[in-house]
Order: structure tokens, then C-alpha cells, then sequence
């Protein structure tokens, strides 16, 4: 537990991205099996207990700290292990002279029953050192927010073996912690790992932002453009068990499996006529043959029981935009034209009402598809103009790559709308923000009985930059006029309050909202030290963004 | 507050009426008492100011002879007569020249702590426990997530990563006034006797701790930085972000102070290398301090006040925010201390 720990540490404290690759190198290298397959799982989060939750730890803290010094001090570090890795009692004896190993730790967290487990969590946490228990409370809470990706450690594995991270990708779906047959391939003591599954999961390829200035570089001729859809990514995976029997899986974008919540999905994909494949594309609401916005695609998520009325009311939709693979071939290495012509033979093939091809949009200039970027609806979408959120450019030669590949997809979404708000409540932030004022309620003017007031209209984190967050959290503490718990009151009114510049992607109508609106993706995108209060916008204007 | 009604919350900050003077007041007054020169409670501007020697020199030279109308030195128990009031400074253990101002009249006394910590420090008078009616006490680390009493500790591990990185120059960021000082102090008593090298805007008032009698070794000032692999460089912590840093050779970025016992502090500087070494009592400290004062009545100050008045109030003592605009409250401004 303490290499893993001293890992985890260092990791956090180490800026840069070689630094970490090479801390967790070592890390793979020194340590044996099972112990580094654990860690491998932690800093990927292949780790999930079922009784190990958060609120068992809030449990024990609480048997153990005053439960406002524990409110107060969680609100000031904003990190549940590390508040309570810091205020646990230090153990008289000191650490312990033989603390757990990470696979001991492992295994009583995921084996011990409920009953059990808060004596024994509590054991190890008296036999641990600080960093030693903030690391065990990390495997717990499972974000380990300390600046390495899932994606990082799989590289540091494969450069292990002198092996390429897409090649641990591809095969990730298929490995289970503590990783033993793929680190014996990695070290050349075994074959590669057999992969027997018959609809796996491919990690997806993704899309960078496209930045303004990348146009003048970039030649129309060598890409393809469509609509970017505002549902949700998913890939439909159908193969055939050792039986006989259909296999068939919705993914998520990564790669969580999400079939459970679409049987209307699932049923369609298990009537189509092919026997295997893999389709990439969007998850949308479609009613009768129209395209809903994400605010009722929402309506579906995350709800506990599908229920009969839900599933009529708000029936699942395919809308494909790639072919991985088909019959047993693995198509991704093919360029996107020759994969899009067997996707759209694919899909013609399919004759299923709930799958349909997502269209291309024929342009031969930026300019052109600028434009269509603008004003879908008049570009050909149509009435699906209200499900687009930008474009998508796909070199027509690039293959199917895994992550984030520089070069050949980009996504080009549409300009943001932004209204002026004036600053009204804020709150300490968790994670690299802990302990600044860094979440801020904003809200817009609107009729009151007693004049104009401000109704809170959102909260943002983030758009500023680590100076403005310093100004921002410099105003706060100097403009405090009451403190509720954790929230402070910022003074606002018509001659008094900042004025904040918010960018926001959507609108929705909301009834959880005094203002009756709530925002998708709100950001800081400018402080207008200069505006007064009294001059920022209405709830009328916001209303306006409504039908758009 | 109607505090003990020897102090009272102006504007300008803590009143005493029955003596007509400020204690550390954040703007100018006419009569102010200072209790140590870090920037938040020692500004320039007062009509006059009486404070220790030490403190007033360490305030000339930051600010100039010039900086306030005149100055009176006051020796540490010295018991002096300000109107209706009698005054004494007794040492906070803070930096050098720290100190408690006790304020009493017949019927009631009243300490306010100014800054003070508990841990031994080579470079100052230890902290005095003084018994009093009401106590003003900071608490700019109020919460019980702040440990921070193991200074050697947290010194053997600079030396342990100077032993393990000799290629990469070690950049202490520390405090101007004391934790520099304190730092170069501690090093010294734990063997260190290569030479310190310091950024310039350290050396005047390190130069008047040596003038003072603390043991601070060989110092060197900063001439050229390619060639100082494996050495120590302290400077003030708004450096360690700065271009100024970026021409050592391959700069591992350490800061001394009592922020960084909490991670996400230690990652929003940058810092690779955190030391968890304060001139501020943590929360032990200020718990035990208070609870040793017997004091009825509790006013804190900058910081995490809310911790500390509720942990006090179930305990049955009047304790209540003073809520001082302009102090540095839990972020303290570069020139103060941590």
C-alpha cells in the first residue's frame, strides 16, 4: 500500500506528462504481481466496491470528528479522501509496522461484508501513515484527481513492453484487474491475450476542437463534413455466443455498457440482418420522424426503471455515422470513404425505422459550410436543425484511430450565445480549484413586486484562467455580505456587483430553476470589471435563446 | 462586538478607547500598536507608533525611516501607561520582535495575540502564555486539517531530495521576513553547512537577523544560476512562478509553508516539493493556547474563524468573528507569513 501510495503522491505533485509516464513506468516495473495489476486498475478506474462507498467514509469520519470542524474542513480542502485522510486520529503506535499491501486492501474492501467493513476499513486506516490513508480513501471514492489519465497509465503499461497504447486498448475490454496474463505478454513470458468476445467494445476516436485559424490550413477537398448531432455517443455492438445465441451491446462513449436503460435499441439491433458488427453513431429521440433536442433526450437519462410510457414517449434512435466492423472484419483500419460506403450499404441493408444514416453535408467551400455551421436548417438538416450543435469534419482517408488522434477528425461546433449576469453567490471549488472561491451563481434581472431584482439563472466553474480566478476569488472574500454554511453571498444590485460575461451552449426550460431556464455547459468567458450591475441583462433576453 | 469593552471593531480596525489607540490597524491612525512587522498588520503612515525595537527597525527597513510620524521601542513585560490603560508586549514566538499586546484596566484584561505559534524557532523569542479576560487570537490555520509541528521533519526531507536530485537546483520559496530566516536556521542545526544562496529581495532583512546574533552560516547572493545544481536558492514564493526561476538548472520548486499540507495548495503553485513548516500556530496550537489563557470571552481574527468559535462556543466560552477587512484572511497576501 505504501508504493502505491508514495505513486499516487508523486504523481499528484509532478507536472509533467513525461515525469508521470516515467514515475509509472517504474512503478509497473518494480512492483510485482498482483500488487501493480491493482494499481494499473486504481489509476484507470477498473475499481468499483460495492459496500467501499463514500458514505462509508463520511460514516467513520464522523464517529470521530465534529461533524461542523469535518463540514467546514471539507469545504476548505474539497477533497473527501484527503479531508479525511488528515483529520483521522493519528495512531499512538505510529504507522503500523507492517501495513497492508494493496491487494490485501483490495480484496477485504470488495469482500467484506457491510456489517464488517467499517472495523475493518478503520484497521487499516489506523495502520496507515497520512499519504497511506488518503491513498486507500482514493481507491474508495474512485476519482482520483491527481492529473493522470486512464489513458496515461495504459501508456506507461504498453511502453513497457515497447508496445503501442492502442494495442492495450484494444484489448482492455477483455482484461479484468489484476491484469496478470497482460503484463506477462508485456514482459514476453506469454502470448498475447486471446480476446473471446464476441461483441466487444472498440475504443472510440474522437474529434479535436477545431480552432478558427485551422481553416486557412486545412483543404475542403480532403474532408467530409456532418452534422454534429447534440445526443449522445454510443456504439452498438452485435456478435454470436459460443451457443449460437445473438450477443448485443450499447456502449457508451466509454465503453460503459448502457443496454439495460434502450431495450427498444437493443430489440432493433437484434432483429437487423447481420449476423456481427459494430456501428459507431449517435443516440438520439426521434418522434414521429422528427429529431427531439437534448433537453428531451435528457428526460430519458438516468432514470432507474424503464418504464412502458417512457419508452413510447420518448422512443431510442440510431443515427449511424461509422462501420468498425462486419462479419468478423475489423474495418477500422479501411479510410472513412471506403467504411462510410459500406456504412451506408449496411444501413440501406437494415430496413429498421430506428436506424438511419447520419447525412452528409455537401460543401465545397469553408465559407459554404461556415454558413450551414450558422443556419442548419436552411443547409439542408431541415427539421433536425434543432438537434445540431455544429458540424463534423472526417478526413476522407483517415482510418478508424482510438482517442484523440491529431489531424483527422475536428469538430466544429456553433458559437456559443452569452448574456451579461451579475455575480451573486459563490462557493469554494473541489479539485485543482479546492479552496479558491471558484463556483459562482450569477443571475440576470427580471420584475420583481418591489422593482427589478436578480433571479439566479445558472452557476459556473470554469471559462476563467488561474489569474481571473484569483481576482475573482480576491472579490469575493472583499464583497461578502452573509455567509450561508459554505455559500457566501456576494453584494448585488443596481449600483453595487460584477458583472460576468457567461457563455452557454443551450437552454432548457427547467422547473428545478426559481428562473424556470437552465443553461447547458455555462462558463466565465469574460469578467466585465467595467459594466455596471444595473446594465447587465434580462430574463426576457435569455428567454429569447429559448427557441433557438 | 462590544468586546470586552477594552476593544472595540472600527473601520481602521481593533480599538481601544480608554487608551484612544489602534492595535494593527489596516489604514492610517494617529496612534497605533503594532505587534510585528509583516505587511498586513504593520502598514506605513501612523502618527505614532510604538511596537518592539526590533519590529520598528524591521519596518524602517522595508519602508524607510520616514514611515511613521514617531516611533516608540517598547521591551518585551515592560509595563507602560496609555491613558486609562497599562500596555505590555510579551513575545508570540512569530517572527523576530513578535509580540502579544496586553491591555488591561482595573477591572479586565484583554491579550490580542497578533500572529504566534507554539513550535521552538532559533530565530525569536519563544511564545509567552499570558492570562487574560478576553483573547484576540488569529487563526489563519483554524481548521483541524492543519498539523504542522514537525519542522525538522519536513527539513530532512529537503535534504533527502537535495541527496536524490544533486542535478537540480532546490528553489525554497519562503517569506520574506521569518520563514526565510527560520529556514536557514533550521538547516544549519540539521548539519547543512554548504553555503545558502538567496534571491536579493531577502537579504536586507536576513541580514538583520545576523546583526542580531542568529546563527545563519555562509549566505551567498545570486550572481550567475546555471552553476547551482544541488544548491539551496531561497526566495520570496512569487518568484518561484517567474521567469527569474527558469534559468537554473533544471529548478525543483519547493515552498515552506503551512498551505501545503493540504495537496490541491501545493498543486495550484506548482510545487513539487511542499514543506509543511509554519511560523503560524496550527490547530493544536491554537486550541491549547486559548484553552490556556482561561480567557471567557474569545474574538478571532483573520482566517478560518468560523472552526474555532464553534469548537470554542461548546466548550462554554463567548466566542465570536471579528470579521477585519484587509487582514489576509485564509489567503495571505505575498508579504505576510504562513
Amino acid at each position: 500500500m505504501n508504493r502505491f501510495a508514495a505513486l499516487l503522491d508523486r504523481l499528484q505533485r509532478d507536472p509533467s506528462r513525461l515525469g508521470k509516464l516515467r514515475l509509472m513506468r517504474d512503478y509497473f516495473r518494480d512492483v510485482p504481481d498482483p500488487d501493480r495489476g491493482f494499481g494499473l486498475a486504481a489509476l484507470t478506474g477498473a475499481l468499483s466496491f460495492r459496500h467501499a462507498k463514500p458514505g462509508l467514509i463520511k460514516a467513520l469520519i464522523g464517529e470521530r470528528v465534529d461533524p461542523v470542524l469535518f463540514a467546514l474542513s471539507y469545504d476548505y480542502v474539497g477533497d473527501l479522501s484527503e479531508t479525511a485522510a488528515l483529520l483521522w486520529p493519528a495512531n499512538p503506535g505510529g504507522a503500523a509496522e507492517h501495513p497492508p499491501t494493496l491487494t490485501e486492501v483490495v480484496h477485504a474492501l470488495a469482500e467484506t461484508g457491510k456489517v464488517e467493513l467499517p472495523r475493518v476499513l478503520a484497521e487499516f486506516l489506523d495502520g496507515l501513515d497520512e499519504t497511506g490513508r488518503w491513498a486507500l480513501l482514493k481507491l474508495i471514492t474512485g476519482a482520483m484527481r491527481i492529473g493522470a489519465s486512464a489513458r496515461l497509465a495504459k501508456q506507461a503499461v504498453a511502453e513497457l513492453g515497447g508496445k503501442g497504447v492502442n494495442e492495450i486498448e484494444d484489448l482492455w475490454h477483455a482484461l479484468k484487474p489484476p491484469y496478470l496474463e497482460l503484463f506477462a505478454w508485456l514482459e514476453g513470458r506469454k502470448p498475447r491475450p486471446l480476446i473471446d468476445d464476441p461483441a466487444p467494445f472498440f475504443a472510440a476516436m474522437l474529434a479535436h476542437a477545431l480552432e478558427e485559424d485551422d481553416l486557412a490550413r486545412l483543404s475542403p477537398a480532403d474532408f467530409r463534413a456532418e452534422w454534429k448531432w447534440d445526443g449522445i455517443r454510443v456504439q452498438a455492438a452485435v456478435g454470436e455466443g459460443r451457443n449460437g445465441a445473438k450477443i448485443v451491446r450499447l456502449f457508451s462513449r466509454t465503453g460503459e455498457d448502457v443496454s439495460a436503460a434502450f431495450p427498444d435499441l437493443v430489440e432493433m439491433l437484434a432483429a437487423l440482418p447481420y449476423r456481427a458488427f459494430s456501428l459507431d453513431g449517435e443516440l438520439l429521440i426521434r418522434r414521429d420522424g422528427l429529431v427531439q433536442s437534448f433537453g428531451v433526450l435528457q428526460q430519458r437519462l438516468n432514470r432507474k426503471r424503464v418504464s412502458a410510457t417512457l419508452l413510447g414517449d420518448y422512443p431510442a434512435h440510431l443515427r449511424a455515422y461509422d462501420l468498425l466492423a462486419c462479419d468478423g472484419a475489423d474495418l477500422r483500419a479501411l479510410p472513412y470513404l471506403e467504411r462510410r460506403r459500406r456504412l451506408e450499404a449496411f444501413v440501406g441493408g437494415a430496413g429498421a425505422s430506428r436506424l438511419d444514416l447520419s447525412p452528409q453535408i455537401d460543401f465545397k467551400s469553408w465559407d459554404w459550410l461556415a454558413a450551414a455551421r450558422r443556419d442548419p436548417a436552411t443547409a439542408g438538416a431541415g427539421v433536425d436543425a434543432a438537434a445540431i450543435e455544429g458540424v463534423m469534419l472526417k478526413r476522407a482517408d483517415s482510418i478508424y484511430v482510438p482517442g484523440r488522434p491529431k489531424g483527422l477528425w475536428y469538430k466544429w461546433k456553433r458559437d456559443p450565445f452569452s448574456i451579461d449576469a451579475v455575480l451573486m453567490y459563490a462557493q469554494r471549488g473541489h479539485g485543482k480549484r479546492s479552496s479558491f472561491y471558484s463556483d459562482f451563481t450569477f443571475g440576470v434581472w427580471q420584475a420583481g413586486e418591489a422593482g427589478d431584482e436578480l433571479v439566479p439563472v445558472g452557476k459556473a466553474y470554469f471559462g476563467f484562467t488561474d489569474a481571473e480566478l484569483k481576482q475573482l476569488d480576491r472579490y469575493v472574500r472583499d464583497n461578502t455580505m452573509n455567509r450561508f454554511g459554505p455559500v457566501r453571498e456576494i453584494e448585488h444590485g443596481k449600483d453595487a456587483g460584477l458583472v460576468l460575461e457567461i457563455a452557454f451552449d443551450g437552454l432548457n426550460l427547467s422547473s428545478r430553476h426559481k428562473s424556470g431556464v437552465a443553461m447547458r455547459f455555462p462558463r466565465i468567458n469574460r469578467i466585465r470589471w467595467d459594466k455596471p450591475a444595473r446594465e447587465a441583462d434580462r430574463l426576457e433576453t435569455l428567454e429569447i435563446f429559448l427557441k433557438k | 462586538m462590544q468586546a470586552a469593552d477594552l476593544l472595540a471593531l472600527k473601520p481602521a480596525g481593533l480599538y481601544c478607547a480608554a487608551g484612544d489607540f489602534y492595535i494593527d490597524p489596516v489604514r492610517s491612525v494617529e496612534r497605533a500598536l503594532i505587534t510585528h512587522a509583516h505587511s498586513d498588520h504593520a502598514r506605513p503612515g501612523h502618527g505614532k507608533v510604538l511596537a518592539t525595537a526590533d519590529t520598528l527597525a524591521i519596518m524602517a527597513i522595508r519602508y524607510g525611516d520616514g514611515f511613521a510620524g514617531s516611533t516608540q521601542p517598547i521591551d518585551y513585560r515592560e509595563s507602560l501607561r496609555i491613558d486609562a490603560v497599562d500596555v505590555s508586549f510579551h513575545p508570540a514566538g512569530h517572527v523576530l520582535g513578535s509580540a502579544q499586546i496586553r491591555v488591561a484596566d482595573a477591572k479586565k484584561i484583554a491579550v490580542v495575540s497578533g500572529d504566534y505559534k507554539r513550535e521552538s524557532d532559533p530565530t525569536c523569542a519563544p511564545f509567552e502564555p499570558l492570562a487574560c479576560d478576553c483573547f484576540v487570537s488569529e487563526a489563519t490555520f483554524g481548521l483541524p486539517v492543519f498539523r504542522h509541528s514537525n519542522a525538522k521533519a519536513e527539513i530532512e526531507k529537503l535534504l533527502g531530495s537535495l541527496r536524490l536530485f544533486p542535478e537540480r537546483t532546490h528553489l525554497v520559496g519562503a517569506y520574506t521576513l521569518g520563514k526565510a530566516q527560520r529556514l536557514i536556521a533550521l538547516l544549519r542545526a540539521a548539519g547543512y553547512e554548504r553555503p545558502i544562496y538567496m534571491h536579493g529581495a531577502l537579504e536586507r532583512v536576513t541580514d538583520y537577523y545576523a546583526r542580531r546574533g542568529v546563527v545563519l552560516g555562509e549566505l551567498r547572493k545570486v550572481a550567475g544560476r546555471a552553476d547551482l545544481a544541488g544548491e539551496i536558492v531561497l526566495c520570496p514564493p512569487a518568484a518561484l512562478g517567474d521567469l527569474w526561476s527558469r534559468k537554473f538548472a533544471e529548478p525543483l520548486p519547493v515552498f515552506a509553508s503551512g498551505w501545503m499540507r493540504v495537496r490541491a495548495r501545493a498543486r495550484q503553485g506548482g510545487v513539487e516539493l511542499p514543506l509543511v513548516i509554519s511560523d503560524h500556530a496550527d490547530w493544536d496550537g491554537l486550541c491549547a493556547t486559548i484553552a490556556e489563557t482561561g480567557c471567557s470571552k474569545l474574538l478571532v481574527t483573520h482566517g478560518a474563524a468560523d472552526a474555532l468559535v464553534h469548537y470554542f462556543k461548546t466548550r462554554g466560552l463567548d466566542a465570536e468573528p471579528l470579521h477585519i477587512k484587509g487582514y489576509g484572511e485564509d489567503e495571505a497576501p505575498e508579504e505576510t507569513s504562513a
